[in-house]
């Protein structure tokens, strides 16, 4: 029985400069923050980011590691605008193909379901066509003669995710409200890489939820971290809720600061740091 | 009873946006329009459908009685079985919306949120907006990134239907021959002038503005005992 199980730090060691990295969660919810810690912790860079942005696209332009990021918007939820990618932004540091929310999601289907497009009836009349001049449309073959957006595909190298359970095979399982768009970052991706509160036997995932909360499948994932506390101080339902006030120690600390204080050592580190039990 | 509030006021012009939508879901962005979502689904419009803003569908007691995570609430948006209110950063006479950034959007002045779902919410399913602060820096000329489509630019566009702007001054709606931004209500107290101050474009103004009604005893009762006993509509619209 294959064993995917690894550290935050060897699943990052396999990325690559110039990589292009898909990241799970929605804003400031089920973020696989460890993975973002360690990637920081590393000397990746030049990434292609993709994701329903939140504190992990702060954090990895805040450091510089991003080349290009691919987003719907950016947020921590109950902080409205992310701090660290606004003031990226306002600085002209970062590349930015910003896209609607649906077209973003036809875009990792597309890619999921190895197709270079999708069509979607969002993004015309509006300026996203203005500002991604490389977006084509196609015209609906049938009688209808109607025009869309072809979202093209958001092929991803490398999927960074995080869950309540797995198993060592990379079988991984939510117990929140919401699948967020985990599995299609998996589907979309060469290789993935899920985080997960805690590793559990295969027998223990079916005990823990209903068949439908078994999200990712194995032969999608290519490693398995246990992570516990892995998407703080984002949301883990129901695990844990956002840390509001450490959110707020982020968003107002500058960051040379806040990365001394708290992203200097590894997972440990950072959890004594926060004053957070494993 | 005290007197009413703007910001109670408000709750109803929010709320009267979802009468006649049947089954679909409100989706308020806002505490005002979450207020006048819930108040409207308990009063006059009982088959709307309300969520938590989260992935549940909920009544107006917040007993579950639906699941609808992010992939799903996409699929009723492009379904077209939503009405959402919106809010605007920016917002031109044709109803084009800018959430994204103010300034040149290559390196703008203010990095906001990004276009989140206005294109495809402009495109598929009946959409209001939401100002809470009627001002002249909201209501442009020209908004500096397209994000919710506007009238004009929305040609061949089988679903696009922009309802109405409501803001802490008034009410409009697009009822002129090229369907701009007409005001046809304020509410109690505001005057069709001050509306006209606080816009950098000319508005066209109906032959008769109206002014927005009161709750009645039971809204009003509703709004303050069950709805937001903790006056936080009061935050989003003083006086």
């Amino acid at each position: 029985m294959p064993d995917k199980t690894m550290t935050a730090d060897e699943a990052v060691s396999r990325l690559r400069d110039g990589m292009t990295v898909g990241i799970g969660g929605w804003g400031s919810r089920r973020k696989p923050m460890a993975l973002v810690r360690a990637l920081l912790r590393s000397g990746v860079t030049g990434l292609t980011v993709v994701s329903y942005g939140g504190p992990d696209v702060g954090m990895l332009a805040a450091a510089g590691r991003i080349r290009r990021l691919v987003a719907p918007f950016a947020t921590l939820d109950s902080i409205p605008l992310e701090p660290h990618f606004r003031a990226a932004r306002e600085r002209g540091e970062l590349d930015l193909t910003e896209v609607d929310e649906a077209m973003f999601l036809w875009g990792l289907r597309a890619a999921a379901n190895r197709l270079p497009f999708l069509p979607v009836r969002a993004g015309l009349g509006s300026d996203v066509m203005r500002i991604n001049p490389g977006l084509r449309t196609v015209t609906s073959p049938y009688d209808d003669g109607e025009t869309f957006v072809a979202m093209p595909a958001l092929r991803l190298d490398a999927a960074l995710v995080h869950v309540n359970r797995a198993d060592r095979r990379g079988n991984g399982q939510y117990l929140g409200p919401d699948p967020y768009f985990d599995d299609l970052f998996c589907e979309a991706a060469d290789t993935a890489y899920v985080s997960c509160e805690r590793i559990v036997d295969t027998a223990e995932l079916a005990k823990g939820g209903p068949p439908q909360s078994l999200l990712v499948k194995r032969h999608r994932v290519t490693g398995v971290i246990e992570a516990p506390g892995g998407a703080h101080f984002t949301s883990c339902a129901p695990d844990y809720g956002r840390d509001e006030e450490f959110q707020r120690t982020y968003a107002t600390t500058p960051w040379p600061e806040f990365a001394a204080r708290y992203l200097g050592g590894d997972e440990q580190a950072y959890r004594a740091a926060v004053g957070r039990r494993p | 009873m005290t007197e009413v509030t703007r910001a109670e006021h408000c709750v109803i012009a929010c709320a009267e946006e979802w009468r006649g939508d049947g089954e679909v879901l409100a989706s308020p962005m806002g505490v005002i329009p979450s207020v006048g979502a819930r108040l409207a689904r308990l009063t006059f419009a009982p088959d709307l459908l309300l969520t938590d803003g989260e992935a549940l569908l909920v009544t107006p007691d917040g007993t579950v009685e639906g699941w609808l995570p992010y992939r799903q609430h996409l699929t009723l948006v492009t379904g077209g079985r939503r009405h959402v209110m919106m809010g605007a950063s920016q917002l031109d006479r044709h109803g084009n919306q800018n959430i994204s950034c103010v300034g040149p959007w290559e390196r703008p002045s203010r990095q906001l949120l990004g276009v989140r779902g206005a294109p495809v919410n402009t495109l598929n399913n009946p959409t209001s907006y939401w100002v809470p602060r009627h001002s002249r820096r909201v209501f442009v000329e020209r908004v500096d990134l397209v994000c919710g489509v506007g009238n004009d630019r929305a040609a061949g566009a089988r679903y696009h239907c922009l309802r109405r702007v409501v803001s802490d001054l008034g009410v409009f709606d697009f009822g002129t021959p090229d369907r701009t931004m007409r005001l046809v209500a304020v509410h109690p107290g505001v005057t069709v002038e001050q509306v006209r101050e606080a816009t950098s474009f000319e508005p066209a103004v109906a032959d008769e503005v109206a002014v927005t009604r009161a709750p009645t005893p039971a809204e009003l009762r509703l709004i303050r005992e069950v709805l937001d006993p903790g006056n936080a509509r009061a935050r989003e619209v003083a006086g």
